[in-house]
């Protein structure tokens, strides 16, 4: 697994785990992959340990690499279609049956070149979807903790539920964007990433650990955009946003953007998540009718 | 010019510093209230409510100097060590008052970050001189002055196993007797971070508590810097906290040499950095040493009847095993 230099607790978790095992009784060995400090030899013989070095060449091991990237990337394309199309398509679940569908298949690629033509594929199944066209669904942005952010059996399929509710939804997340932003050298990270940053500086001024900074700077950044509301995610106890939920409500006063911040553990209930949702929707097509009859009657 | 500092979080740790250094630059300094239930309950009202027990106490002890002072000294302190952080709380702590306690006076909130090196320091000396107009080279003669003061207060922590409360105390009235050790008294280490463990109100009197039942313990201020890197020699890898580390230090070592009856930890509710640390302990402490391990939790919440109790049984524990092991018949 994947370990950390702080000041998330993220780091540390690999530490644990690898002691709560042992208590258990079981004999395994753990691989917890640190960014270098210093000793970068230990690194790549944790990953040539990790590539099964006698098996596979450099060569190989690259290839592999490229092939995941070309996946996830793809992948990642046909989510944001998915979340482009649900809250406009005529029959429900038809998107997300599409979506399940193109997942499967990416997935059983065994060749790089068939990648390819699998892509037209993808744009004709989205292509072939029914949808309304005089929609102009409610924009919601999802901000937050990486890993509530992603995955969705955590955060209970907030984008489906939203999607459902007939809302359009942005992450500003994504696990290529991630890798490019984190694991890239520089030259090649995307420039708008600081500069984005740079919204967040008047509420929080420094690095505070995880994506605690970014979190705030994407509200900002959501609206700017002109999005209806936005919705913050974290995991109970998360210290990083923590920080940034405190930040949360004088950022909403000054852009005037609703932000609901939805905080998640083992207990969350679906359906008390799903009022709260529905609430939160209701109250921006609530504001919208209000700004739209404002504009009527030139108040 | 009247300057702020509140009385909690790292107050216990650098007040004597702080205290010198303005005090040499011609401020008066002011501090708040000894935490007490308004203080507490203001915390509640402003804070975020996710934060931790301490966090939440801080924004009341700001809260308590409004109107009394005319800045308000919050460091971001980003990290004390090299290569070591506080928690992520620590770095925000300026922004989250800013953003949660409204008509405050100016926050001083250079920042305070020695992960690069120790030299770093200067960087927040130069900082502070920009924020308060003072000439650099005074500003370096006050924090030799008040560096010369943390030292002394350091040494004392050690020397006398004192807390920094009755180091405090005594400056301001030279009546609180020094505690006297005795040979035979049950020891206990008291682990979990300074600003929880040496606040009066929240670890609900822990101290007095211990001492009325003449029980010694051990902090991890009271401690030699090489013992508690000795300690964490055995780690695989590197704790990146800085009271963690020292949390987790001060167990290993004195647990090897065996010179402690019990352990007591004490953790806020929802800390980060202590879930792991307290877990590493306990799960340590059961498989190798098998002495009795007291994880307190605490809350806002917290009823001190409940504490009480768990306290009394658990030292109960301990005399037992220390006192009347020895009258037990070994042919059974």
């Amino acid at each position: 697994m994947a370990g950390g230099v702080g000041p998330c607790r993220f780091g540390y978790y690999g530490e644990v785990q690898k002691e709560i095992l042992k208590d258990l009784g079981y004999d395994f060995e753990m691989i917890i992959l640190d960014p270098p400090q210093g000793h970068v030899i230990e690194l790549i013989n944790k990953i040539r340990l990790i590539t099964n070095k006698n098996n596979n060449t450099v060569k190989d091991v690259v290839k592999a690499i490229r092939f995941a990237w070309k996946k996830a990337v793809l992948l990642d394309k046909i989510e944001k279609q998915l979340f482009k199309i649900r809250p406009r398509e005529r029959y429900r679940g038809q998107t997300e049956k599409v979506y399940n569908f193109l997942v499967k298949d990416i997935l059983d690629v065994k060749y790089e070149e068939e990648l390819e033509d699998l892509e037209t594929e993808i744009y004709e199944a989205f292509s072939n979807i029914n949808v309304s066209e005089n929609v102009t669904p409610v924009k919601v942005g999802i901000v937050g903790e990486i890993y509530t952010v992603l995955e969705p059996f955590v955060n209970l399929h907030i984008e489906e539920q939203l999607g459902d509710l007939g809302v359009e939804v942005h992450r500003n997340i994504y696990i290529t964007d991630w890798v490019r932003e984190n694991l890239f050298p520089s030259f090649l990270k995307p420039k708008d990433h600081n500069k984005i940053l740079k919204l967040a500086e008047p509420f929080i001024n420094c690095f505070v650990g995880g994506h605690g900074q970014e979190s705030v700077a994407q509200i900002v950044n959501f609206s700017k955009m002109g999005f209806d509301g936005v919705i913050h995610l974290l995991p109970f106890t998360c210290m990083p946003e923590i920080v940034a939920k405190s930040a949360v409500p004088r950022v909403s006063q000054e852009y005037q953007i609703p932000v609901m911040t939805i905080v998640l553990d083992e207990h969350s209930a679906e359906t008390g998540f799903r009022t709260r949702l529905e609430a939160f929707i209701d109250m921006i097509y609530h504001n919208r009718e209000v700004n739209n009859i404002a504009v009527l009657s030139g108040n | 010019m009247r300057i702020g500092i509140p009385r909690a979080l790292f107050y216990y740790q650098y007040f004597p510093l702080w205290k010198t250094l303005f005090e040499a630059l011609g401020y008066e300094v002011v501090l708040s209230q000894p935490t007490n239930k308004e203080i507490l309950r203001q915390g509640i009202e402003l804070c975020v409510d996710d934060a931790c027990l301490p966090i939440k106490i801080f924004h009341g002890h700001v809260a308590n100097l409004i109107g009394k002072v005319d800045m308000i000294y919050i460091p971001r302190i980003v990290s004390v060590e090299p290569r070591e952080y506080i928690c992520p709380k620590f770095l925000g702590l300026p922004d989250m008052i800013k953003n949660s306690v409204s008509k405050i006076p100016y926050i001083v909130d250079a920042e305070f970050n020695m992960y690069k090196g120790r030299y770093y320091i200067l960087y927040h000396l130069l900082n502070l001189c920009k924020i308060l107009n003072i000439n650099p080279s005074r500003m370096l003669l006050a924090y030799g002055k008040a560096m010369y003061a943390q030292r002394q207060f350091e040494k004392l922590l050690v020397k006398k196993s004192a807390v920094p409360l009755d180091i405090f105390d005594q400056k301001q009235e030279k009546q609180s007797q020094p505690y006297i050790k005795e040979d035979n008294n049950i020891k206990v280490l008291l682990l979990g971070h300074n600003y929880n463990i040496y606040d009066d109100y929240i670890s609900m009197g822990l101290i007095r508590k211990l001492r009325k039942h003449k029980i010694d313990f051990i902090t991890c201020e009271m401690v030699e810097k090489n013992e508690i890197q000795e300690g964490n020699k055995k780690l695989s890898k590197d704790l990146f906290w800085t009271l963690g580390k020292k949390t987790i230090g001060t167990a290993y070592y004195f647990l090897e040499r065996k010179q402690v009856d019990g352990v007591i930890h004490i953790a806020s509710f929802g800390c980060g950095p202590d879930s792991l640390v307290g877990e590493l302990i306990e799960k340590r402490i059961k498989r190798e040493f098998k002495i009795p391990f007291l994880n307190l939790n605490i809350d806002e919440h917290a009823g001190e009847a409940g504490f009480n109790t768990r306290l009394e049984a658990f030292l109960d524990v301990l005399e037992g095993m220390k006192y009347f092991e020895d009258n037990i018949s070994t042919y059974g």
